[in-house]
């Protein structure tokens, strides 16, 4: 459920300074512009002869800027609005990125095909399918399937891994 | 012209092309009226797909996707309340009504008449038009196609949905993207962080993937306790004589302004359908029935997103400017096709564009009698459950994106952009903007450096030239707009 807090508009109140996810995300967009701009001062520059018209780091430099003044606005309209909704999520929301998550490492480390599987299972279980048997055959016969099409059809070669390796034997 | 048409013929002259035609009508009909997907996440998720496909066959696909499942959103906008995509939402608020006193066939019937008639409309427009503005195109030079796209990236900030700074923050992010890597005039590498991968740029379809089907995904995940109440129907039924006569107008009106609203470049179908909506409600005869089952209500929202389509391919193959989130997804799949949309396009191979003309053409036919004959059986995949679904879609998001490099790097791309997607979605930004950035963001920065050298690096000197100057003028105008409309209805 989103809580919604009523301020007074125009005065001054702590809650917008609070750990308030709009609030978190206008400071990281600002992090976000201080590293891509540091980081466009390490970029090479090239001769007058070869920089064709303005050097490599003019233009993302010019887009940074322009992120940070459209920021800057965003966050004067986020001092000066009345409602401060806080957008809360439900637990499956971070059930599903623990899946993501589990789906990056298993594929990375054991194997991508069981990590298709495994995330295939995990999301339809904890999305309330309560029928294992249905699961278990979505899960295992839709990856296999869709493995066997771009296998045969587009020629396509899947990394190794502990499952892959026994289908290329 | 006689040649050109029968280019438009080929889809049909051609078996293999023929069925790729009527395969993507049906995909494009089930994608549309699934909620979450509709054709812009499915085409997104089609593209790794097309690679396999020869270009003419790839794009075919991708536009009758796009046409059948701007329609598709209406069945379930009119069955269950809950438009199958954006540009169906003003279909709900007369269309549910209707189908709720027992005329779900008749408002179906009502849109698929109006959905198709716009949509053979528009692609009238397009076969028209889009030469036109090709011609025109010609006459632009680097600064001209630098000030084009400038204005391309501020329409979409303002008529897009959402808070226009939102907008342009994100579009601005999508150019940012279109840097990283080795800088194609100098070779320098920029934000490539010692990432070896990065040196060759952010592929188009991780970032697109991950930003529609991804981001959907996860915003799926916050709605699993929906229910779904599907309203009985038993077939679908042609509007009656009367209905034809009582709508006509509002259908050529809807056609008229879809087109029109289509050919602008920002987010085509949802707009054009709200204004179809509201331009049927201000000339009915009875706007008390609005919101109570209107079925001009119905004619005009539906007709409109579908006459959008063709106008919104105006530019993008015109200009390579994208008129819409789908067509936006269209030129990415143009572009890993090795084209380039654009005046030369018309001239050096007119059989592939009047090829997609056709197809357009033909696909708006084959959803029309798909629709007609077998609106029943979709409007039963609307129960499909989103827990067995999305689980597939993810599976096909994976192996789609792994399939183009064979690179997991391109998998975590994809899942990091899905992250960002969803955030930035909770927040009220749209993710459209940073794809229409990334896919314009070189061109943005080629024109500009081309037009310095040009210019000798003289910024002034853009504001000699007639044209740009036209260009910047309606930036500011697009950018003042939602100002200027807020104030006026305060």
């Amino acid at each position: 459920m989103n809580k919604v807090k009523v301020l007074e508009k125009g005065r001054f109140n702590s809650a917008l300074f609070s750990l308030n996810p709009e609030f978190l995300l206008l400071l990281f967009i600002y992090l976000f512009c201080a590293v891509t701009y540091t980081s466009s001062l390490y970029f090479d520059e090239v001769p007058p002869i070869l920089m064709r018209g303005i050097q490599p780091a003019t233009f993302p430099k010019g887009l940074i800027i322009l992120i940070t003044f459209l920021n800057s606005i965003l966050t004067y309209l986020y001092f000066t609005k009345k409602v401060v909704s806080n957008k809360s999520v439900p637990a499956i929301f971070y059930k599903t990125i623990f899946s993501l998550l589990a789906f990056v490492l298993i594929s990375h480390f054991v194997d991508l095909f069981l990590a298709l599987i495994f995330f295939s299972f995990l999301i339809s279980y904890w999305w309330g399918e309560k029928n294992i048997a249905l699961i278990l055959c979505l899960s295992v016969i839709f990856p296999l399937l869709v493995f066997i099409l771009f296998e045969m059809v587009l020629g396509l070669r899947f990394p190794a891994g502990i499952l892959t390796n026994l289908y290329y034997n | 012209m006689a040649e050109n048409f029968l280019y438009m013929l080929a889809p049909i002259m051609s078996g293999k092309i023929f069925l790729i035609l009527l395969l993507g009508t049906l995909f494009g009909l089930i994608l549309g009226v699934l909620p979450g997907l509709g054709p812009t996440t499915g085409g997104a998720l089609i593209l790794p797909f097309t690679m396999t496909l020869e270009p003419l066959s790839a794009i075919i696909l991708l536009t009758s996707i796009y046409c059948a499942g701007t329609y598709g959103g209406a069945i379930t906008a009119i069955l269950i309340n809950t438009p199958g995509t954006p540009a169906a939402a003003a279909t709900c608020l007369d269309g549910y009504p209707l189908a709720q006193k027992g005329e779900a066939a008749r408002a179906l019937g009502m849109a698929t008449f109006g959905s198709a008639f716009g949509g053979i409309f528009s692609v009238i427009v397009l076969v028209f038009f889009a030469p036109i503005l090709a011609n025109i195109a010609y006459e632009f030079g680097q600064p001209e196609y630098f000030a084009l796209a400038i204005f391309g990236l501020t329409m979409l900030a303002s008529i897009g949905e959402g808070s226009p700074v939102k907008n342009l923050l994100a579009g601005t992010f999508g150019i940012l993207l279109s840097t990283v890597g080795k800088d194609i005039m100098t070779s320098v590498d920029r934000f490539t962080f010692g990432v070896g991968q990065l040196t060759e740029g952010i592929g188009f379809i991780p970032v697109v993937v991950g930003l529609f089907a991804i981001s959907e995904m996860l915003v799926q995940s916050t709605l699993t306790n929906q229910i779904f109440k599907r309203v009985a129907m038993k077939a679908v039924k042609l509007p009656t004589k009367e209905d034809f006569k009582y709508c006509f107008k509002t259908i050529l009106r809807s056609s008229g302004i879809g087109s029109f609203i289509g050919i602008l470049p920002a987010e085509g179908g949802t707009v054009a359908s709200l204004i179809g909506y509201a331009e049927a409600k201000r000339w009915s005869k009875d706007p008390s029935k609005f919101g109570k089952g209107a079925i001009d209500g119905i004619a005009g929202a539906e007709t409109a997103n579908n006459a959008a389509t063709g106008g919104a391919m105006v530019p993008t193959l015109a200009l390579g400017i994208p008129g819409s989130a789908t067509t936006a997804v269209i030129l990415t799949g143009m572009i890993i096709h090795g084209l380039r949309p654009g005046p030369d396009l018309f001239k050096e191979q007119p059989e592939f564009l009047y090829g997609i003309f056709g197809s357009m053409f033909f696909a708006n036919i084959l959803f029309f009698i798909m629709g007609f004959f077998g609106a029943k059986l979709f409007a039963r995949i609307t129960l499909i459950p989103s827990r067995l679904l999305w689980p597939m879609i993810f599976v096909l998001s994976v192996c789609g994106t792994y399939s183009l490099n064979q690179s997991f790097s391109d998998v975590l791309l994809m899942i990091i952009f899905g992250v960002i997607g969803f955030v930035l979605r909770k927040f009220g930004f749209s993710v459209v903007p940073i794809i229409i950035g990334l896919i314009l963001g070189q061109l943005v920065e080629l024109t500009l450096r081309q037009s310095l050298v040009i210019f000798d690096g003289n910024y002034f000197l853009f504001f000699t030239r007639p044209i740009v100057v036209t260009f910047f003028i309606l930036s500011i105008i697009a950018l003042s707009f939602p100002y200027l409309k807020k104030k006026k209805q305060k």
